[in-house]
This record gives C-alpha cells, sequence and structure tokens, in this order.
C-alpha cells in the first residue's frame, strides 16, 4: 500500500461508476461506495498534445480520456499523459504526480481545488 | 405568450479593439437601436450577455453600465452568462421578457473585451469554466476539440482535409463580411500545414481572440410593424445543458445539449429541420460544426464531413452554414457571439446580407457554451 491519494471513482446504488464522482449519479442515485482508478489499467478512448497552453502549465501537454473496465462496469477519467507516444486502444497505467500544475499561475484560487493526481503511462 | 419580433441588429466591427467592453457595448446597443429606429428610453428591460468582464477586465456591472451610459434608467437590467453562449442566453432570456408580457420592449447586448490579454491568459479564463478534475491536468477548450476531434475522425473514417474545408469555407464567407475579424482566404494546404495546437486540429481549425459586441430589439410580433418593416419573428428558441465532466457523456462525439435544445426549438417552431435555409453555427473549432450539423439533425452521426466535402454547406450549397463567417472568421467575442449569429440571420432573413446574401425565409443558430456543455438554439423567419 502507498500512501499516495487514491484516483477516486464513486460507485452509485445502481451500480454505475464516475470519476470525478457527483452527489448524485447517471440514473439520479446516491453514491455507496468508491473505488481507487490508480489499482486498474485502462484503455486510451483518445487524446491530443495541446500546445498552447495557460499559465502554469507544461507545454505541450499530452492529455487523454482513459476508460476502465471494472467487474462489468465502464468508467473514464480525463487526465494529462507521461508521453506524447500513445495510440488510441494501449493501456496505461496511472501514475501519481504531485503537482500536474502550478496553482499560483492559474486563474483559479489555489486553495479551492487540489492540484495533485495521476498521469497516465503506457504499459 | 406573445410573439416576439426583432425589429433591429447590429454589430461592431470584430477583432482586435482599442475600446474596453463599455465603450463595445454602447457601441453595439446606440447600433442597433437606430436600426431598429427608437430611443434608449424605449426598452424596458435591458439584458447583457458576457462571459467574464470581471475577470478579464476587472469590470463588473457591466448591464447597469451600459444602461446608466445609454441614460436607459430605469430600465430593468441583468447580466446573463452562460460562457460561451451567453448571447443565445440572453436571446432566450429577451424573448421570454416579451413572450411573457413583462417587456414591451428588450434590448439585447452580448459583448467581450480579450485581446489585451495573453493567449495563454484568454485560455485560462475560458478554461476556469471545467471542472476541477479537468483544470488542474491543464484541459482547455482547444484540448476538449483536439481529443474529440481525433475520436470522430478514428470512428468514422472521416478524412483530416474534411475539418479543414470547414475552415476554408467560413473564410471565404467572412470575405464578405465587414465587420469579421479575418477577411482573408485562406485555402486547403495554409490550413493542413499550420502548426499544430491540439493535434489532429491545428491553427486553422481554431477561431481567434475577439473583441467586440452585437446587439439587437425585441418587441411583440403584435407591434412591430409599428416599428419598421423590416423585422423577423423568433419561431422557436430554447437551451438544454449537458454534463459539466466532458468525459462523463455516453458518447463524447454526441453533444447532447445541442441535440436536445434543437428538438426543443423544432418542436416549439412551426418549422421542420427541411424547411431550414441558412444556419449559424458555432464554430469555435471545426469539429464543432460537424458535431452540431450532427446533433441538430442536419446530417446523420458520422456523416457531417460528407456534406462538407460535397459544398453543400457553401453560400451556393444547398444549406449554406456560418454565411457571416462564423466565429472561425468573423471572431469569437464570447458573450457577443449568440447575439452575432442572430445580426447574421437578421440580415440574412430582410434581405440586406448585401454580397451574402443567400435566398432564405428561415434561419437556424446554435450557440454553444463550454465543449457542448451549455446550448440554446434559435429559429428565426421572415415576417
Amino acid at each position: 500500500m502507498s500512501d499516495e491519494p487514491p484516483l477516486v471513482a464513486y460507485r452509485y446504488e445502481d451500480g454505475s461508476l464516475a470519476c470525478p464522482g457527483h452527489p448524485r449519479g447517471p440514473a439520479g442515485d446516491d453514491p455507496v461506495d468508491e473505488l481507487d482508478l490508480s489499482e486498474y489499467t485502462g484503455e486510451v478512448v483518445t487524446f491530443t498534445v495541446a500546445r498552447a497552453t495557460p499559465p502554469g502549465v507544461r507545454a505541450p501537454n499530452p492529455v487523454a480520456i482513459v476508460e476502465f473496465t471494472i467487474e462489468g462496469e465502464t468508467v473514464r477519467a480525463i487526465g494529462q499523459l507521461s508521453t506524447e507516444s500513445v495510440s488510441i486502444g494501449d493501456t496505461v497505467t496511472p501514475v501519481y504526480t504531485a503537482q500536474l500544475r502550478d496553482p499560483e499561475q492559474s486563474l483559479r484560487e489555489p486553495a479551492s481545488q487540489n492540484w495533485d493526481g495521476y498521469r497516465f503511462e503506457p504499459v | 405568450m406573445e410573439d416576439v419580433a426583432i425589429i433591429g441588429a447590429a454589430m461592431t466591427e470584430f477583432g482586435d479593439r482599442d475600446g474596453w467592453i463599455r465603450e463595445l457595448l454602447v457601441e453595439a446597443a446606440e447600433a442597433g437601436l437606430a436600426d431598429a429606429g427608437i430611443d434608449p428610453d424605449a426598452p424596458d428591460h435591458v439584458y447583457v450577455a458576457n462571459m467574464a468582464s470581471g475577470e478579464f477586465e476587472g469590470q463588473t456591472g457591466i448591464a447597469n453600465a451600459l444602461v446608466h451610459d445609454l441614460n436607459a434608467m430605469p430600465a430593468y437590467t441583468q447580466r446573463v452568462d452562460q460562457t460561451s453562449a451567453s448571447g443565445g442566453a440572453g436571446l432566450y432570456a429577451a424573448w421570454q421578457s416579451v413572450a411573457s408580457g413583462a417587456s414591451e420592449c428588450t434590448l439585447l447586448v452580448g459583448g467581450e473585451k480579450m485581446t489585451h490579454r495573453t493567449t495563454g491568459e484568454a485560455t485560462d479564463v475560458i478554461a476556469s469554466l471545467t471542472h476541477p478534475a479537468e483544470y488542474k491536468h491543464g484541459i482547455t477548450l482547444p484540448s476538449f476539440a483536439g481529443l474529440i476531434a481525433r475520436a470522430y475522425l478514428e470512428r468514422y473514417d472521416a478524412p483530416r482535409e474534411s475539418l479543414a474545408r470547414v475552415a476554408v469555407k467560413n473564410h471565404r464567407h467572412g470575405m464578405d463580411n465587414p465587420h469579421a475579424q479575418f477577411r482573408k482566404e485562406v485555402d486547403l494546404e495554409t490550413v493542413l500545414d499550420s502548426p499544430l495546437v491540439a493535434d489532429p486540429l491545428r491553427l486553422y481549425d481554431f477561431c481567434p481572440i475577439t473583441d467586440g459586441a452585437a446587439a439587437a430589439v425585441l418587441v411583440p410580433a403584435s407591434v412591430a410593424k409599428e416599428y419598421t418593416d423590416e423585422y423577423v419573428l423568433i419561431d422557436g428558441v430554447a437551451g438544454a445543458t449537458d454534463t459539466h465532466v466532458v468525459h462523463q457523456r455516453p458518447d463524447p462525439t454526441v453533444m447532447n445539449a445541442v441535440v436536445d435544445s434543437g428538438d426543443a426549438a423544432f418542436a416549439m417552431s412551426e418549422h421542420a429541420r427541411e424547411d431550414i435555409d441558412v444556419a449559424e453555427l458555432h464554430d469555435m473549432f471545426t469539429i464543432l460544426e460537424f458535431l452540431q450539423m450532427e446533433g441538430l439533425g442536419f446530417a446523420e452521426p458520422g456523416t457531417a464531413w460528407e456534406q462538407v466535402q460535397a459544398g453543400r454547406t457553401t453560400r451556393e450549397g444547398a444549406l449554406p452554414i456560418n454565411t457571416s463567417g462564423g466565429l472561425k472568421s468573423k471572431g469569437h467575442p464570447l458573450g457577443a457571439t449568440g447575439v452575432a449569429q442572430i445580426h447574421e440571420l437578421y440580415a440574412q432573413l430582410t434581405d440586406t446580407a448585401g454580397p451574402r446574401q443567400v435566398d432564405a425565409d428561415v434561419g437556424l443558430a446554435c450557440n454553444v457554451g463550454g465543449f457542448g456543455n451549455c446550448v440554446t438554439t434559435t429559429i428565426l423567419e421572415r415576417a
């Protein structure tokens, strides 16, 4: 077990998953459980490499939408990639990153959200 | 509910403007009032569409500022923010005010002042609409465009060139728009060779950062003729909302709020999809023109690119799209855009579009906020 915070997905009463979670699920259900997606691998649904990035964001910034399949349920997450060398369908694993962008250079109030999280790395 | 007419519309020149938000709003408002032939004290309600004057300029309270600058007191006023769809949301609010009988005359003004910021700063202001889980990864609206464009091209085996054709078309249309930011033709090679911004999308797949404002005046249709012979009718208008988190949509290549607002606007309208003669779609990115054509039912899923390739959406085609030049060529001052779309349809439906004129009795505008997060669709018809 690591000390890294989990990549949280909510599980709702109907079994559906969401990352990030919301107070109500896609069918209007209450969340009943949390999963840590960092324990799973996912598949790249699509990706891009953003080259004109806002202040405090690395450039270039490769990002992807990744789909996880867990006990028959799918859930997607979005996040930075650790490399530009990736293809649709690649298997990736979440890798913890202490700071994804510099909050001090961002428009958003630094204390209003967290800035660490998971990058996706091809397996 | 009262039927509602638009009796005047105007827009400022779009581009890199000297004026700040207050000046831009006043310029558009005065031109809109003059076009309608009414005095500034005529409106009962004044709606100001704007996404981020506080973030861009440190100027809030702009609705109040505009009413005072026009000396239009005591007109009721409010600012309408629905990010990039603020203008369409403003039109919806303005329609509600007249249709409900709360206002006998409503002035709608949309505007944004952006170009004093760097591209990175302006991109961050717009990206601040995203969920924290998106924002911390540096996800921007152009990032979403690249992600979804790749998924679309891959799934439907659409050629990259088809997206470039949207840019070529809209730049060609914009050549004849005196208010457009870019009155410059571009060819396919220029688009396809331009620098990558969010692959597969390149510089010419994106609209510019723009200053500008636009205005429209609404009254009950029953009295429109007392003001002018040059008016159009609001035949359908509706708005809808999709998920805040883009990747949580069942199919990321489907803009559900486009589908839902379009369905609701057509349900209100006397017209069907095949009656639409001209459309202004929110081409903030070239891929959005495909997604809106499909969401609005002008093309089956995965086939909009074929219509663009075949030239069906040019000014000479069966369904001209973005005769104004679209956001791509005309520019995209966030809060102004939805109102500028109405301005173009007003011009087309009153035969005042000059060299951009097409043969049209019914027009549709679709204004998209975020990456399809909030959308309004409006159907206008010739009086």
